[in-house]
């Protein structure tokens, strides 16, 4: 018996052993591709810059006061960095903006899809995400020829006699918005149908039954019950239009800065390679500051509906 | 039982209801009409596919009728949307709100109506006494058994005081012990409400025991309304004879008839009473229909005779299988008693004696 349990034991430690191997390359990409790089960015941002970027080896904590700050060239005195701030509050606003914009459209999409019959949802999902088979580039440059002075859109409005002069919304926050929402749109519809797709109808004419109005159906019932959907996809959208690069730097034509154009900036014609290693830290603990506020409310709102 | 009063809850007039369109057309139900007196207990029976739960949500408004009219106490009630009919239906999955507790589930309907606090929170606590729920009202939907979901899904159905309850074979879900609670609780709480009930099942033992009237529907029609022992004793047609119950199918010969009375031969030649639908006079070739217990096993001198083919004993009654002289089979089921002075060996011969007024005519 003493040897069963001795076998037991080895074949529990060869398992543990497996399971490590199994796990290392992924571990290894995680740690090389990932936790090593933010390691060097957080050591980064605390170095002064070097002349012609890179960095010189020397303490400092000025680009992380320059995140806020700016010291007066003059009088040395500091003050709010004004265009640092707008191009938070921009990119904060107009993710929010897209997110919401995207729910907007998204919801009935998905409960278009989740309404199909069986056989044709795969074919709805197949056209949500064709977009994701185009280049992002490609997309954005779409975007912008329809949305630009001389595009699709302001001729077929011009031809129309409905304006007399073009509609300026390519570089402005608008386009980007559009652009975004555009961009991202798949990320929130896919949760929200995934979780509507499990949605029990019955519920619905269950509901209808109990003299609840349409709206009263949709608030009262669908809502909370598709709230992991909506969640998930609020996430998916906000994080990714925070760190927004392409689509800003097309369609705002560099004017509009958001947070992702303010690092590269750094990083190239800025060389300041410290401040755009702490703005790319700032821009980390605002998503998760985000991640743990919407955690928080999803848990809440799971916890009043019992 | 109580008088029921013969004022009408629904009346259903006409009513045809087809689903999809050209070569998939299907016919749910084909001009029904039947009229739901007030205080029932109403059972559709039938079995699956016989257009039993199409008309129950074409009453609850959860589909619309392609043809006809839905009366509740005489007001139209088939192009409302469900949330305007005083009508709630309790569900075959129960359909409970799994985000809400139980409390909040029974209130829910209360609060849609846009009841003041203070009587939904009262109703909520009279009904979660009247399905015996008081300790769970705070429990969630998920925490309880399909028991205590089924209650739920009953005081939740009835928190509003709708006028007419329906109820889609809600307890098929539930094994047999509990559905027989059920089939109990179930009468007390139409008795206790005075609610109209609308009931709706394939099992036919549930129908009997349970309804005031029943229709049998089959293919989309209704074959038959009336109650248990009318619908058990005097099948109109062969369906409903058979799908109710067992019963043993005798070609025979018109002799004479009145207006619900006939006399007919049977195939050994004997002539019995029988009796016949209401509004059909037979001629000719008719079926008639004898229950297995309205017959009983004798030595001679019995309308049938035969050889005794096979015995099934079931506990509480033996079956007697017996091949006729003339042709066919024909079962006699006694009660079982423990005199066991006289039995009956398989390859007896034995003779039938039908009991008077066993006999059934067939519309067809």
């Amino acid at each position: 018996m003493a040897s069963a349990a001795e076998t037991a034991r080895k074949a529990e430690r060869d398992d543990i052993r497996k399971r490590w191997l199994l796990s290392a390359p992924a571990l290894l990409i995680i740690f090389f591709a990932a936790a090593g790089p933010l390691g060097i960015v957080i050591v980064y941002s605390f170095l002064e810059p070097g002349s012609y970027g890179d960095v010189r080896w020397s303490f400092s904590t000025d680009a992380w006061v320059s995140v806020v700050l700016q010291r007066d060239i003059f009088d040395e005195t500091l003050s709010i960095a004004d265009a640092h701030v707008a191009i938070f509050w921009r990119s904060v606003t107009l993710s929010l903006a897209t997110t919401v914009f995207a729910f907007i459209f998204g919801f009935p999409t998905a409960y278009f899809i989740a309404t199909r019959p069986e056989r044709t949802r795969a074919l709805w999902l197949f056209l949500i995400t064709i977009p994701f088979w185009t280049n992002l580039l490609i997309r954005t440059f779409a975007i912008q020829e329809v949305i630009r002075n001389e595009g699709l859109f302001n001729i077929v409005l011009l031809k129309l006699g409905l304006i007399s002069t073009p509609i300026q919304i390519i570089y402005t926050d608008t386009a980007i918005m559009i652009g975004m929402i555009y961009v991202y749109l798949p990320l929130m519809v896919l949760p929200l149908y995934a979780s509507m797709e499990k949605l029990d109808f019955r519920l619905v004419e269950a509901g209808y039954d109990l003299y609840a109005t349409r709206f009263q159906v949709l608030r009262r019932i669908i809502l909370p019950m598709v709230k992991p959907g909506i969640v998930a996809g609020s996430i998916l959208v906000f994080i990714p239009s925070l760190g927004a690069y392409v689509t800003p730097r097309i369609l705002g034509g560099g004017r509009n800065l958001m947070l992702g154009n303010l690092i590269e900036l750094q990083f190239g014609q800025g060389r300041n390679w410290p401040l755009g290693a702490s703005l790319s830290i700032t821009l980390l603990i605002i998503v998760l500051a985000a991640l743990l506020i919407y955690i928080r409310y999803a848990g809440t709102g799971a916890r009043n509906h019992g | 039982m109580p008088e029921k009063p013969d004022q009408i809850a629904i009346d259903v007039r006409h009513v045809t209801k087809v689903f999809g369109f050209g070569p998939d057309k299907v016919h749910a139900l084909k001009d029904v009409s039947v009229a739901i007196r007030e205080n029932e207990f109403f059972t559709l029976l039938g079995p699956s596919g016989c257009g039993k739960t199409t008309l129950l949500r074409l009453i609850a408004g959860f589909d619309f009728p392609t043809d006809g009219e839905i009366l509740l106490h005489g007001q139209d009630i088939a192009p409302l949307p469900p949330y305007k009919r005083p009508v709630n239906t309790v569900f075959q999955s129960y359909a409970l709100f799994p985000h809400l507790t139980v409390a909040q589930n029974i209130a829910f309907g209360l609060e849609m109506l846009g009841r003041p606090r203070a009587e939904i929170d009262a109703r909520v606590s009279q009904m979660l006494t009247l399905v015996r729920m008081e300790e769970l009202r705070n429990r969630s939907t998920a925490q309880i058994s399909g028991g205590q979901q089924q209650r739920v899904a009953l005081a939740r159905a009835l928190a509003p005081q709708p006028k007419v309850l329906l109820l889609d074979e809600p307890l098929s879900a539930l094994d047999f012990k509990l559905r027989k609670e059920m089939q109990i609780e179930l009468k007390r709480l139409q008795h206790e409400t005075g609610i109209t009930f609308i009931f709706v099942t394939h099992d036919q033992e549930e129908a009997l025991t349970m309804s005031d009237r029943i229709a049998v529907m089959s293919a989309g029609n209704i074959l038959q309304v009336g109650s248990p022992k009318d619908i058990y004793d005097r099948p109109a047609v062969r369906f409903v004879a058979d799908f109710i119950g067992e019963t043993n199918f005798l070609e025979a010969a018109m002799v004479s008839s009145t207006k619900d009375r006939a006399s007919v031969r049977l195939g050994s030649g004997a002539v019995i009473d029988a009796s016949v639908p209401k509004g059909f006079s037979p001629s000719g070739k008719v079926t008639v229909v004898i229950r297995p217990e309205h017959a009983r096993l004798a030595d001679d001198g019995g309308e049938l005779s035969g050889r005794l083919a096979n015995i099934v004993y079931f506990g509480t009654d033996t079956h007697f299988h017996v091949d006729l002289d003339g042709g066919g089979s024909f079962i006699v089921r006694q009660q079982n008693t423990r005199d066991e002075s006289r039995r009956a060996q398989e390859g007896d011969k034995v003779s039938i004696v039908v009991g008077t007024g066993a006999a059934q005519v067939l519309r067809d």
